[in-house]
């Protein structure tokens, strides 16, 4: 039944700014304090990553709206939802967003199909752009249907609580470390249905996380939070590599780099993949994935070592021509960082102080990128 | 016939208070027990102590200042006597009065701790589903609190059944009007005829005792007390 007294929801304004969510929020706690002012795109993942206490659950509340932050601006795609100034607050049940708690948040007294339900039958018909049975089929859950919350496992509650978000149709998703409560195995399980979100659906995703894999897997835009304000915002790939914040994801300076599986070697259970716009050809132990799947990996800057020369007598697998970008030093002296640029991607390479002297490094050098270790973040 | 036509009386209007009573303190309770779930403000506690007083005082002393209040010049006498109804003392509205003090405790802190228990969480993903308070309220509070509910409405009627102090001093002792069990077993031992008196006090012993397993076995309850 829906509670028929239920006031019209108010009009909600729009103004410019297709394309892009705008969101500044201010709020004072005693001994918390969060202001941001972010620029997102309006489309695909941003990741808001940060150690917990950084604000990241805090500024996904004032997404949603389930808190008020003292000052605040939210553009949502050319949807006005908060404008403090204007004295403008659109409250949570207005707010076309779909949330997904970080432990799940079912409704106890509901199967998973009137779960589902609870939020799909509130929509007017007109509004719905996701059915029940593509949401069903997208998260996988429908052997789960009748079902009661309590009798599902951690993963399973995560994916009915993802269907159940999207079957709103909202305008933004947002993602509370939906994979924080569950074990290695759950999360695996959940991971390719996240990946699926991004690929199959137009809805820009706001995801907090506190774990670098995740974010590197799953995000186009990266936020990082430290103590309530933004350190750093930008594209991921792009802001993994800033010369100014190295250690994003703390001991270790990472490269994303997206590419395309281009063959498979049966035989040494070797899987290639092609960097894309260029020819150049990367190679890493893995089963066989579809040709032409798009895949992410992420290679660490102590996993790459430069050389002058084109050695072909090295058992490293992958060697690719690369520029020097720029450098940075390390905090301790013996290392510098090297970003250089190999077809359309950068990479971090970190190399001794003395090897980066006894080979004359210099911007725009060209030279070879020996890469030791390459690991898969997705397939999708 | 172990029981007179008088004792009949007084059963039918002691189960017709308690009823009454339990409708009425089931629509003041919710909303008293709601916002003590959920308020931060520094009147939660006061509040709370002065629902929770009929559970320490004497019911003689609520049922005083209740008798005082109702009369025709206390505060509730003069609002019913200006709006034409008379004095509530010595009626039966004067008794549903009465016993709703009584028996708010019973009703509201059972309340209390079952939207206490339901937390935040499922109001939070019912507003992020397009739910409104209201909505809200009725498709996820209501079904999750329902055995707290259960619990309220059980002790709030049985409390109610068993109030003797509150209804002497404010309802009297009127035959079919206020006349209720309990005041019906005083006068049976006043007079002496002890065989009616056991008739009705052990008729109310088994009452009390049948709801109490009801309620014990229909579910631990562990909160009721907390």
């Amino acid at each position: 039944m829906i509670w028929p007294f239920q006031r019209r929801p108010a009009a909600i304004r729009t103004v410019a700014g297709l394309g892009e969510i705008q969101a500044r929020f201010k709020v004072e706690h005693a001994g918390f304090s969060l202001d941001v002012d972010l620029h997102l795109p309006g489309r695909g993942v941003s990741a808001l990553f940060g150690h917990s206490g950084s604000g990241k659950t805090s500024c996904l509340r004032c997404f949603a709206g389930l808190d008020r932050p003292t000052e605040g601006y939210l553009q949502v795609n050319g949807q006005l939802w908060q404008d403090s100034a204007a004295g403008i607050f659109v409250p949570a049940h207005q707010r076309a967003v779909g949330y997904v708690f970080q432990n799940a948040n079912l409704f106890s007294h509901l199967s998973v199909q009137r779960n589902l339900d609870y939020g799909l039958k509130r929509i007017p018909v007109a509004q719905r752009r996701i059915a029940l049975e593509q949401a069903v089929e997208l998260l996988g859950i429908g052997h789960l249907l009748q079902r009661l919350p309590g009798k599902l496992s951690g993963g399973e509650q995560q994916r009915v609580g993802i269907a159940r978000a999207l079957l709103t149709s909202p305008r933004l998703l947002l993602l509370d470390e939906p994979l924080a409560s569950l074990d290695l195995k759950r999360k695996q399980e959940v991971l390719p249905y996240l990946e699926r979100l991004h690929a199959e659906l137009q809805i820009p995703i706001v995801y907090v996380s506190h774990s670098p894999d995740e974010v590197a897997r799953l995000a186009d835009h990266l936020v990082l939070l430290e103590d309530g304000q933004v350190r750093a915002s930008g594209p991921l790939k792009e802001t993994l590599l800033r010369a100014d914040l190295p250690f994003v994801f703390e001991d270790d300076a990472e490269a994303v780099v997206d590419g395309l599986v281009s063959a498979h070697d049966q035989s040494y259970g070797l899987l290639s993949l092609q960097l894309p716009g260029s020819r150049i050809r990367l190679q890493l132990p893995h089963g066989p994935l579809p040709l032409g799947a798009s895949v992410r990996i992420k290679i660490k800057a102590r996993d790459v070592s430069l050389s002058l020369q084109q050695a072909d007598d090295s058992s490293v697998l992958n060697l690719l021509p690369a520029r020097v970008l720029d450098w940075i030093n390390v905090a301790e002296q013996a290392h510098v960082l090297v970003r250089v640029q190999v077809a359309d991607e950068q990479l971090m390479a970190r190399i001794t102080r003395y090897s980066f002297d006894r080979l004359s490094i210099q911007r725009g050098q060209s030279l070879w990128a020996q890469i030791k270790s390459v690991s898969l973040l997705s397939a999708s | 016939m172990p029981l007179t036509h008088a004792d009949v009386a007084a059963v039918w209007l002691t189960l017709e208070l308690a009823s009454l009573t339990t409708v009425v303190l089931l629509l003041l309770g919710t909303p008293i027990a709601w916002w003590l779930a959920r308020t931060d403000s520094r009147w939660k506690q006061p509040i709370g102590a002065i629902v929770a007083l009929p559970l320490v005082l004497p019911p003689t002393v609520i049922g005083f200042y209740l008798l005082v209040s109702m009369g025709p010049h206390g505060v509730i006498g003069q609002l019913t006597q200006s709006l034409g109804l008379g004095t509530l003392t010595f009626t039966f509205t004067g008794l549903v009065i009465g016993s709703v003090f009584y028996s708010l405790p019973f009703v509201v802190q059972p309340l209390q701790n079952a939207f206490e228990a339901i937390g935040r969480g499922p109001l939070e993903a019912a507003a992020t589903l397009r739910a409104g308070p209201w909505d809200a309220f009725f498709t996820v509070v209501l079904p999750l609190a329902k055995p707290g509910f259960v619990t309220a409405s059980v002790l709030g009627f049985a409390h109610t059944v068993g109030e003797f102090g509150v209804v002497l001093m404010i309802g009297g002792n009127i035959p079919g009007k206020t006349q209720v069990a309990s005041v019906q077993i005083y006068n049976h031992v006043e007079t002496m005829e002890y065989a009616q008196a056991h008739w009705l006090a052990g008729g109310m012993l088994l009452f009390s005792f049948i709801v109490l397993l009801a309620l014990y076995s229909g579910r631990s309850n562990k909160r009721i007390w907390q």
